[in-house]
């Protein structure tokens, strides 16, 4: 019987290593950008192209962005959720139209709502780039010294937000 | 003028074709990019490289290696650049860290550990062996045996 105490504590640290694996999310890359100040950008506006966006102008301000794009299928799923937090109005989200075309963007948000303050527009991907982003939707908190906070890689839910997202605005609203 | 049509038609025509142009103009940049495509992973299909990578963001990220390359930035400078975006997974070859010690270790520590466990296991076989001390009767019994076997034969 003894003999078999070895192998049998081998399995079990190897069961407990592959446990803890399957609980993980590979696509969840831990993101270098938190706890940095966020990339600078200056971009058109959606609705009015002539208008510029920057992060500079929020200064002062804690603030979500928000990488979207009418193509993505994740965005659609989290939207309503958007909609949710822009009513209750504890934080303002800022939109950035990921790689996708100006038209097709008006039309999704006339179809679905808008809750962003104003959206701006990454036709390139660039800013994403800059950001890490490597699929929408993702969405940053950033505070009121412009550093990023916290990075939400995928669709923001109800829990999410409850749980994370709004401690954490209220918390560096009051620094 | 019938004639001179039909010749024409039946005249071997002579096709002027370029080569097909190099993705880049420069293939000393186009070289430099695939080096360092191989060592780089695409972030949306993970066990890709940047260099097989069919995915939208993979290709934006090669124009974007591409444009640094243009500038003469240094290898170091542009796995710098992307390592700050996407962090150390971006990269195919880990960096020694204090977090990534058990993934460069973890190995040679399974190694030890199986070499030990062999030694271990020979040299309780070895004892197993040595244990089994052969009697005068044994020696009997084999000479008996033996000389069997002979008168068969």
């Amino acid at each position: 019987m003894k003999r078999f105490l070895l192998p049998v504590a081998i399995f079990a640290v190897l069961v407990g290593f592959l446990a803890v694996g399957l609980t993980l999310n590979p696509r969840e890359i831990p993101s270098p950008l938190v706890g940095r100040v966020a990339p600078d950008f200056s971009l058109p506006q959606l609705h009015e192209s002539d208008k510029v966006f920057s992060p500079k102008e929020l200064a002062g301000k804690v603030w979500l962005l928000n990488f979207w794009a009418s193509w993505c299928n994740g965005c659609k799923e989290e939207h309503p959720v958007l909609m949710r937090m822009a009513q209750a109005g504890n934080v303002p989200i800022y939109g950035m139209d990921y790689k996708d075309r100006r038209d097709e963007a008006l039309t999704w948000l006339r179809r679905h709502g808008n809750p962003y303050v104003l959206t701006g527009v990454d036709e390139a991907g660039r800013i994403g780039i800059n950001y890490g982003v490597y699929g929408v939707p993702e969405t940053y908190v950033i505070d009121k010294q412009g550093v990023i906070r916290y990075k939400q890689i995928g669709p923001l839910d109800d829990e999410v937000v409850a749980k994370t997202i709004i401690p954490l605005v209220k918390e560096l609203q009051s620094k | 003028m019938t004639w001179f049509l039909l010749i024409v038609l039946f005249v071997p025509q002579v096709v002027l074709g370029g080569e097909a142009k190099p993705l880049a103009e420069d293939p000393v940049a186009e070289a430099r990019l695939k080096h360092l495509a191989v060592e780089l992973r695409c972030l949306v299909c993970q066990n890709q490289t940047l260099a097989d990578s069919n995915a939208p963001l993979a290709e934006d990220l090669r124009r974007e290696v591409r444009e640094m390359i243009a500038k003469n930035m240094s290898d170091q400078e542009i796995i710098d650049f992307l390592v700050q975006r996407y962090g150390d997974f971006v990269l195919y070859r880990p960096p020694v860290k204090a977090t990534t010690t058990l993934l460069w270790i973890g190995p040679f520590l399974l190694l030890a550990g199986g070499a030990v466990a062999l030694g271990l296991v020979l040299k309780r076989r070895r004892q197993a062996v040595t244990d089994m001390p052969i009697t005068d009767e044994d020696h009997r019994r084999v000479e008996q045996l033996l000389s069997q076997g002979e008168k068969r034969s």
